[in-house]
């Protein structure tokens, strides 16, 4: 019974959906996107809090670099103004850039840490960065059984 | 001749039979052919234009409006004023009013064209999932549905989220949802109709660029018309002036500009006040962080000082669109099997998520039937 995916379609095709985890947004320092670090109790038997606290901070952090105001951004603020904004036409703006870091960066932890626990990030941007969206899969033979199941799957992801 | 008609009839017969087999035959296939684009199902009441590149409002009309002010004005001005003060005082006029003019239109543009920052509606397993913590919060005593507002600490200040009832989501601070485009927009400033489009996180420092160019383009206008006149009257006297056929323009010109200056400088001197205390025209309006609402009552998204508050909505780096508009529509997403905590409200909407394809299927065994009804 012993499963591990290593390949994010195998573990698509192969497995279930059981369950999903949203991560909300944290608000207390403004509008900047920030995540809430909080470890949520339906991933307790999957993966350990470190791990799951290191992927949200890891990701906060991108996002305060995309978001921070200083000298690159008001020197690209200022370059586009001058062309009317019509600059952005062709022009990737330093956001952008972050965003496909923090891509590569999910799809990297989702190979090495949350397949092999069954587990699947979504990126935030898919999901208007409102949340950090956690698919919980199971494996076929054991989804026919309810939601108590998933305690037991679990264990014989690892 | 009556067996040319039932002849006929009997094509007709035909025909109808051959089209009632194909027509479930053909549909799964067509399901699946073309790649759709996912502006062609948005939600909200916008417009998209060059396969989703341009999005605005669904009432545009005001737009072209502004869009025929602007460039009759600039017109008249460019042939009929601009030749003659650029031989009796500098050639300088034209080629600042030419990039002044560039200018506007390129802000007005960029403006009407972009993504106001539009919040994406919840996907059905995010809906359930916040209206399992509603559920939970309220504890599901009592028929009458509760309130439904969060509260958040932001820098101090205590903020309400509203539940967006068709977005499915709270609205994040400084959101709020548009009534005419049906969206939640990001730090949501107003609706205008001037531009076609809400104003919002994405496209503010446009609007604002666009207002403050046409404030000066608008003087500039003003008083270089008025500098013609004057010149014009000196040599020839104001009512020969007046006869004159191609200098009757600029008084459409006097007209238009006179009218127009003082409510666009009004609002740029509004707007810079807004930025320079990092307000919205939303929250000015409804006097969110007024001091008369108590005195702990404070803005906590200024940073403190006018300087900065500027340079963060001028010179900030410019979010991202969250609305993937020109992305294909995925049907193979996965969604969560039928309920298992037995929500029955959300149940319905996800099985029906989840079995797309099966109901497609059904749909190829109903057709002919309802076919037969009609």
């Amino acid at each position: 019974m012993a499963t591990e995916f290593h390949n994010l379609q195998e573990l698509r095709h192969s497995a279930s959906l059981a369950n999903k985890v949203f991560v909300q947004r944290d608000y207390s320092e403004g509008t900047t996107c920030k995540f809430q670090t909080k470890f949520p109790s339906e991933l307790e038997s999957r993966i350990e809090r470190t791990l799951f606290e290191d992927t949200v901070k890891t990701l906060n952090n991108y996002y305060a670099e995309a978001e921070k105001i200083g000298g690159q951004s008001y020197l690209e603020g200022c370059l586009a103004c001058a062309t009317a904004y019509l600059i952005f036409l062709c022009m990737e703006t330093r956001y952008e850039k972050v965003l496909k870091k923090i891509a590569k960066y999910i799809q990297e932890q989702n190979e090495k840490v949350y397949a092999p626990r069954g587990l699947l990030i979504t990126d935030p941007i898919e999901r208007g960065m409102r949340v950090i969206e956690i698919s919980i899969y199971e494996d076929r033979g054991s989804s026919g059984s309810s939601s108590g199941s998933s305690s037991v799957s679990g264990s014989t992801a690892r | 001749m009556h067996l040319g008609v039932s002849e006929s009839m009997r094509e007709c017969e035909y025909s109808q039979i051959s089209t009632r087999s194909s027509t479930p035959m053909e549909t799964p296939y067509k399901k699946r052919a073309p790649k759709k684009r996912k502006w062609r199902s948005f939600p909200g009441r916008n417009k998209f234009y060059c396969n989703g590149r341009i999005m605005m409002a669904k009432q545009t009309g005001v737009f072209y409006l502004t869009l025929v002010l602007i460039l009759v004005t600039c017109g008249l001005f460019f042939t009929f004023d601009c030749r003659f003060l650029a031989v009796e005082l500098t050639p300088a006029i034209p080629v600042i009013g030419g990039v002044l003019f560039l200018f506007v239109l390129g802000t007005l543009l960029r403006t009407s064209f972009s993504d106001p920052g539009v919040l994406p509606r919840a996907s059905p397993d995010e809906a359930a999932d916040l209206e399992r913590q509603i559920d939970v919060a309220n504890g599901s005593t009592g028929y009458r549905p509760p309130p439904r507002t969060k509260e958040v600490v932001i820098n101090g200040q205590t903020v309400k989220l509203k539940y967006c009832f068709t977005c499915k989501i709270f609205r994040p601070p400084r959101a709020s949802h548009c009534s005419l485009c049906d969206n939640c927009v990001e730090r949501f400033d107003h609706h205008c109709p001037w531009v076609g489009n809400c104003v919002g996180r994405r496209n503010y420092r446009f609007f604002y660029m666009f207002i403050l160019s046409l404030s000066f383009l608008t003087i500039f206008i003003f008083a270089f018309v008025i500098t013609h006149i004057i010149l014009r009257s000196h040599q020839n006297g104001f009512l020969t002036v007046l006869k004159d056929s191609p200098a009757r323009y600029p008084f459409t010109e006097v007209v238009v500009c006179f009218f127009s200056v003082w409510s666009i400088v009004g609002l740029s001197g509004f707007h810079t006040y807004l930025i320079s205390s990092n307000q919205t025209t939303n929250e000015d309006i409804k006097g969110s962080w007024s001091s008369k609402r108590g005195k702990d009552n404070h803005n906590p998204y200024s940073y403190g000082n006018i300087f900065t508050n500027c340079c963060a909505a001028l010179c900030g780096p410019l979010p991202p669109s969250l609305i993937d508009r020109r992305g294909f529509i995925q049907s193979d997403t996965p969604q969560l099997a039928p309920p298992t905590n037995g929500i029955t409200m959300y149940g319905a909407t996800q099985s029906q998520q989840s079995h797309m394809i099966s109901s497609a299927e059904c749909r190829t065994y109903q057709s002919p039937a309802r076919g037969g009804r009609r």
